[in-house]
């Protein structure tokens, strides 16, 4: 069920997205934003939690998912090590995906050209 | 230039204005970003058969999806798929992904430091910088309130 | 042949003993696929893979430039001034083509109105006395200007329907006091027109209502109407700009220019087959649709007169995020067919 649910939730968040960038006069950079805060603000609560529980890939995929890693790294960390982890939690959670596109990034740039 | 000539003008252009086609917009970004979510969710299917947990697999479905997405948009296939989804193809991790890659591809010509490297996180940056903002914020508020994880 | 140019309203002159000798224009291959395509000397395709976007664009403005002389039997020497601009900062297309040639150059930037401006001025300095052959020319490269106005290319967004789709394109013609088949008979130098549009995704609506004000100012000067011309082109309006142009010439001035008024930026590509939304803009569009097409009206195709008033929204990427209007300007040339005149 969680492959239906994946398609469905992820497809409507991108569908939330298209109406504020179709209705609104926001780029689609503010879109991104709106709605990577829109995540970490809803990560603090038990309920996205419950959506990635539900939904998989269709919750952690779109960039709310980005907003809800970090908050939940944060929260991890806060419980380790206190305070500090106020700084280091965030980026620890994302790590991995900041990097690969960074790696990736630069190495798209070496070897590929803008073909249009 | 009067002020109401200028009122006038307003209206009609507001009024004259090409619509944009928001329902056919609306169904490519949910089918687009579906699917982008499915191969996702398979993508990490496959790592939770090879043992990982659901926690673990999270990691390595991001790095897949955005070496995929940097595969696609070096290939210059990605932004077709943008334009056909919009929201879609932008809001998942792999949106995401094309806008780091795609512009350290592009300032190639302006050198591997101030190009390639400075211009990588032109269109990610602000997705960071609040992204992380919020979360510190969030973060805080949990952490003087006491709310459990 | 008398030079001679005389004031007939404010900003509008009438010149005598101006020519139009020739015109080169090189586009891209999405120019060449629309329907003007056999009109275009050259369609040119990016060589060698080292290259920028950006040296693509002097190779297009030096291809036309040098056309332009060919055709005209004329060579570099001969050229007494160069006027011109691009869209990129700086004018660095215009400056770094001219380190080639060495003429002496004035670079000009009015946005998507800089070849009339070149046109028109070119116009005055060559009636006044002064220079007796002028190169004027302007570029727009796609790529180029989407990176320095919009987005790196392979990032993907969705375009709007408003959207103009910046061409590749270069165009030049020869102004010169020795007859020539086209003769240049008065220019109206525009003034910055706003009416309050800010959105950068549709500058057709940002630069209608400096068409229209150009373009009433220049028949009100000469008097005559719209009837007295075979066509009156803008520049980069688009089919959204057109639209809102005629509405304010019918509404602001009681005058129907629908059978006259027709836009460069609009019949560039094919606007259903070619998914170019509202139309061409960028520099080189009205230079390049003014070289080929409209300019073989006028010596082959029949036409005697041809309002050319190209358009030019006055913005920065910087004033737009700032959340500025966007000023916009228009400059027109009349040009007329001389029949007779020996076609060089």
């Amino acid at each position: 069920m969680t492959f239906l649910w994946a398609f469905v939730i992820g497809g409507a968040m991108c569908v939330a997205a298209q109406c504020l960038l179709d209705w609104t006069n926001l780029t689609p950079a503010h879109v991104l934003v709106v709605f990577v805060v829109a995540g970490a603000i809803a990560g603090g609560t038990p309920w996205y939690h419950a959506l990635v529980q539900w939904a998989g890939a269709g919750a952690t995929v779109p960039l709310p998912g980005f907003g809800y890693t970090l908050v939940k790294g944060i929260g991890k960390a806060v419980a380790q090590e206190g305070v500090w982890g106020l700084f280091t939690g965030g980026l620890s959670a994302a790590a991995g995906g900041i990097k690969a596109a960074v790696l990736f990034g630069l190495a798209a740039a070496l070897v590929f050209r803008p073909k249009a | 230039m009067s002020q109401s000539a200028q009122a006038r003008y307003q209206y009609w252009v507001k009024t004259m204005r090409p619509k944009k086609p928001v329902a056919m917009n609306l169904v490519a970004a949910f089918l687009v970003g579906g699917a982008i979510s499915e191969v996702g969710q398979i993508i990490q299917w496959v790592f939770l058969r090879q043992g990982l947990s659901p926690e673990k697999a999270s990691t390595p479905t991001a790095i897949v999806l955005i070496g995929l997405s940097a595969l696609f948009t070096g290939l210059g296939w990605y932004d077709r798929l943008t334009k056909l989804g919009g929201m879609g193809a932008s809001l998942p991790i792999t949106g995401f992904a094309n806008a780091m890659v795609a512009p350290a591809m592009e300032f190639r010509a302006e050198g591997l430091v101030l190009g390639v490297g400075a211009r990588l996180f032109t269109v990610a940056g602000p997705v960071l910088a609040w992204g992380m903002a919020a979360a510190f914020v969030v973060g805080l508020v949990r952490l003087v309130f006491g709310v459990a994880i | 042949m008398t030079r001679r140019v005389a004031a007939i309203g404010e900003g509008s002159y009438a010149v005598e003993g101006v020519y139009i000798l020739a015109s080169g224009t090189v586009v891209g291959d999405k120019e060449a696929q629309g329907p003007l395509g056999h009109y275009f000397d050259v369609t040119w395709s990016p060589s060698g893979s080292s290259r920028s976007f950006e040296r693509e664009e002097r190779e297009l403005l030096q291809r036309s430039q040098e056309i332009a002389l060919a055709k005209a039997r004329l060579d570099w020497p001969a050229v007494e001034l160069v006027l011109g601009g691009d869209l990129l900062d700086q004018l660095v297309t215009t400056s770094f083509v001219g380190r080639a040639h060495g003429r002496p150059l004035l670079g000009m930037f009015a946005a998507c109105a800089t070849f009339t401006e070149a046109l028109a001025v070119g116009s005055l300095l060559v009636a006044g006395g002064g220079p007796a052959v002028v190169l004027a020319s302007a570029v727009s490269h796609h790529y180029a200007a989407e990176r320095q106005f919009r987005y790196p290319v392979e990032l993907g967004n969705q375009r709007y329907p408003t959207s103009s789709w910046t061409a590749t394109a270069a165009g030049s013609s020869v102004l010169a006091s020795a007859p020539g088949p086209i003769a240049v008979e008065a220019v109206t130098i525009g003034r910055v027109v706003d009416y309050g549009q800010k959105d950068p995704n549709d500058y057709g609506s940002a630069m209608a209502p400096a068409a229209v004000d150009t373009i009433h100012r220049h028949l009100r000067a000469l008097g005559r109407t719209v009837e007295d011309y075979d066509a009156i082109f803008t520049g980069d309006l688009g089919e959204f700009g057109r639209r809102l142009a005629l509405k304010l010439a019918q509404e602001e001035l009681g005058e129907d220019w629908r059978a006259r008024l027709d836009d460069c930026g609009r019949v560039l590509y094919d606007l259903q087959r070619q998914d170019v939304h509202n139309g061409a803009s960028g520099a080189g569009c009205s230079a390049a649709v003014f070289g080929g097409y409209l300019s073989h009206q006028l010596t082959q195709g029949g036409w005697r007169r041809l309002l050319l008033a190209a358009t030019g929204a006055l913005l920065s990427p910087t004033t737009a995020q700032q959340g500025e209007s966007i000023p916009s300007i228009a400059h027109a040339v009349s040009l007329r067919a001389e029949r007779g005149g020996e076609a060089r």
